[in-house]
């Protein structure tokens, strides 16, 4: 498997869309998850949201007849990228307490 | 009331493009239109809209630039024109932050792009200047009635030389940057 750390945007995006969400609901779900401090510029989600369709880890839903709104959920695969991204975060946060005696209060 | 503006922008003056619109906008000029070295503005609310432009990678008519635009509207984003690949965007401020890019790529992207554009153009310039030179020696008094021709070319490659040097510092100083953050 691969081993690549997941950007900040990829992580929550990927989070996001645990159940299906369209491009805006995707924005404002990161904005609310992370308290406002991510920020989700439209450009970088639509670059994001392209490289991961590419990737298969998600997958655009069919969409209804009455919305232009495309929606689009997580895969296995996108699921187990979250768990290896899940496990090497808990080891940059075990390092980071070990070395500095649980800081960050 | 609608009133037209002229004013030149390089590819690589694109910020302080996108900060003369935004300064027109909080002033309650919106930009409704553009063309060559063209803007149209239409008088509105002060600070109503944020404007953004963007260097596409494909012309606006093509299939990938059209589901990005698509995409962006569905955001309550405006495509309000575009200029061969650049795109004049705009939403209004009640509807949210109005940021395209929260990485830093396609910012050193565009610079890299800037860079290249202008390595293009400074030999075509350099080529043509060389053919005035050329005929200045070869025909008698034909330096005299070219004159307005070489300071254009000086101007022009001064402008292109700058532009060079600015977007080549832009993105080295981004690129430094991308090193240590995201």
């Amino acid at each position: 498997m691969e081993n690549i750390a997941l950007t900040e945007a990829v992580y929550y995006i990927l989070l996001s869309l645990y159940k299906p969400l369209h491009g805006y609901g995707i924005m404002q779900n990161v904005d609310q998850l992370s308290n406002g401090r991510v920020k989700l510029a439209a450009g970088t989600l639509y670059g994001a949201i392209s490289t991961l369709l590419e990737k298969g880890w998600i997958k655009a839903l069919p969409s209804e007849e009455n919305s232009r709104k495309k929606e689009y959920q997580i895969t296995q695969q996108g699921r187990e990228a979250v768990d290896r991204e899940i496990i090497r975060l808990k080891e940059l946060v075990a390092n980071g307490e070990m070395v500095t005696g649980g800081g960050g209060k | 009331m609608r009133f037209s503006a002229h004013r030149l922008f390089f590819a690589w003056d694109f910020e302080e493009e996108e900060q003369w619109l935004n300064e027109m906008a909080s002033k309650g000029m919106n930009l409704q239109g553009v063309g060559f070295c063209k803007y149209v503005f239409e008088e509105g609310t002060p600070g109503e809209y944020q404007y953004h432009i963007e260097w596409l990678k494909n012309r606006p008519s093509h299939p990938e630039s059209i589901s990005y635009i698509q995409f962006l509207e569905e955001a309550d984003v405006e495509h309000i024109g575009s200029f061969k690949k650049w795109v004049y965007l705009r939403k209004k401020r009640s509807d949210g932050v109005f940021d395209l890019y929260s990485d830093l790529d396609t910012r050193i992207d565009h610079f890299r792009r800037a860079v290249r554009l202008s390595l293009v153009l400074l030999p075509l310039i350099l080529v043509y200047m060389g053919y005035l030179v050329y005929m200045s020696i070869v025909l008698k008094g034909f330096w005299l009635s070219a004159i307005p021709y070489y300071a254009m070319f000086i101007v022009l490659l001064g402008c292109i030389g700058f532009g060079l040097v600015k977007s080549y510092r832009a993105y080295r100083r981004l690129k430094k940057e991308r090193i240590m953050r995201e």
